[in-house]
């Protein structure tokens, strides 16, 4: 199946040109684009693109193009000025229009393929009681499969718990996450003796 | 396009003022500071290197989309690799590191004793681990390399298996400063605070440029000398 791609994009020279390089490449399918953001969530419904690429001067905070209770798809930063980089790390990824067409294709393949959705509690960066659970055993040194069978859930389960948690502490390797976790006194520090 | 570093007869003045990141790298490719006029090519020359070898480092220094292409490594004199990375390695060993180190006691002063121990052991099994990093690279991956420079055979090592174990050194860094913004208490101020930070972010820049070089160029180079020297 073709990946639907919807580029939202003020400039007519831009969007001409990436849509031309997209449209060579027969796993794109590239829809009717917008010029800004003004009628994206009736495009959303009636187009159903995988993924967008969107400008992001048009958006600090892309999460919240699907706040109308749209089905969330990635969206990819669309570069070619400068943008402050906590914007761009909003994005899901991110396409420099100097990019060469492989590049931007298989960006645009790679990200749509393992794109998972925020759940919608990140909006906060309270971890939640089972996020908790979870880090409480990564902290302790627990594997993610050992994680599974002591919380009854699937090792796939606690791989996106550990996402959330890394995405909501910033905090990104095990000997930190055990910091934090001794800091906000969820484990006793003995752990690293 | 991009225009990266080309040019062997600009002023090496120029080229680190432009770039102020790269005065970084002139110690440790052995470059003194006081070089007056001279061009690149002139300093380069002066100090015995290649100078398509020092402006290579300094584009994947300097840009890190830089990618450069397998003629330009393989034409490339790459006698001075193994120095700089030594250096950089004794750079980071022996001055950053310790710095870091002396700041964060400072810090620790002004802590609670839990935060400060917590602290201090995280840094202690950072610092061991990237001891450990660099002592395997110096030990056995530089000396795979020169083995290999000197058309010695050596199958004790190869970069296969580099690239499958490289570990990254800049996450707990990156992790480090979290922790710092998240749990020194507002009481702890004065420039002991803003220092550390700095030089933590300023480390994990440089340490993350330093895998680009291993990546980049080192390993590229070595797997071609692996296939030529049999």
């Amino acid at each position: 199946m073709k990946t639907r791609v919807l580029i939202i994009e003020p400039s007519e020279v831009i969007v001409e040109g990436l849509a031309t390089l997209l449209a060579e490449q027969t796993r794109f399918k590239v829809l009717t684009p917008l010029s800004g953001l003004e009628g994206l969530d009736e495009r959303l419904v009636t187009s159903k693109p995988d993924v967008i690429v969107l400008n992001p001067t048009l958006s600090p905070h892309p999460q919240q193009l699907f706040s109308g209770g749209t089905v969330p798809v990635p969206v990819v930063a669309l570069v070619y000025q400068y943008v402050e980089p906590t914007v761009l790390k909003r994005y899901d990824g991110i396409v420099d229009i100097r990019d060469s067409r492989g590049t931007i294709g298989e960006t645009l393949t790679r990200i749509t393929q393992t794109f998972q959705p925020q759940d919608n509690s990140t909006a906060s960066y309270e971890l939640s009681k089972r996020e908790t659970d979870v880090l409480v055993q990564v902290a302790r040194g627990m594997t993610n499969k050992e994680i599974a069978d002591a919380l009854n859930v699937s090792v796939h389960t606690v791989i996106s718990h550990r996402k959330n948690i890394m995405h909501k502490t910033g905090i990104k390797s095990v000997a930190g996450l055990t910091v934090y976790a001794i800091l906000n006194n969820l484990i006793d520090e003995s752990v690293l003796i | 396009m991009f225009e990266f570093l080309n040019d062997k007869n600009v002023k090496m003045g120029e080229l680190i003022t432009a770039h102020a990141e790269l005065v970084m790298i002139l110690q440790r490719m052995g470059i003194t500071l006081g070089f007056g006029d001279r061009s690149v090519a002139e300093v380069c020359q002066r100090h015995g290197l290649d100078p398509d070898f020092f402006l290579l480092i300094c584009n994947v220094y300097s840009f890190a989309q830089y990618e450069p292409s397998s003629e330009l490594i393989l034409n490339t004199d790459m006698s001075a690799l193994v120095p700089y990375l030594r250096n950089s390695h004794h750079y980071y060993v022996n001055r950053q590191l310790p710095h870091i180190e002396r700041h964060l006691h400072h810090i620790a002063e002004h802590l609670p004793d839990k935060v400060a121990m917590v602290l201090s052991r995280f840094f202690e099994v950072y610092r061991n681990e990237v001891l450990a990093h660099f002592g395997h690279e110096d030990n056995t991956v530089f000396r795979h390399i020169e083995a290999l420079q000197n058309g010695q055979h050596d199958d004790t090592y190869c970069m296969a298996d580099f690239v499958e174990n490289h570990g990254n050194l800049e996450e707990k860094l990156g992790d480090l400063v979290q922790i710092i913004f998240k749990y020194l208490p507002e009481s702890v101020t004065g420039d002991d605070t803003v220092d550390v930070v700095y030089d933590i972010l300023q480390l994990s820049m440089d340490l993350n440029r330093h895998s680009l070089v291993e990546e980049k160029v080192m390993v590229p180079y070595v797997m071609h000398l692996e296939r030529s020297v049999r």
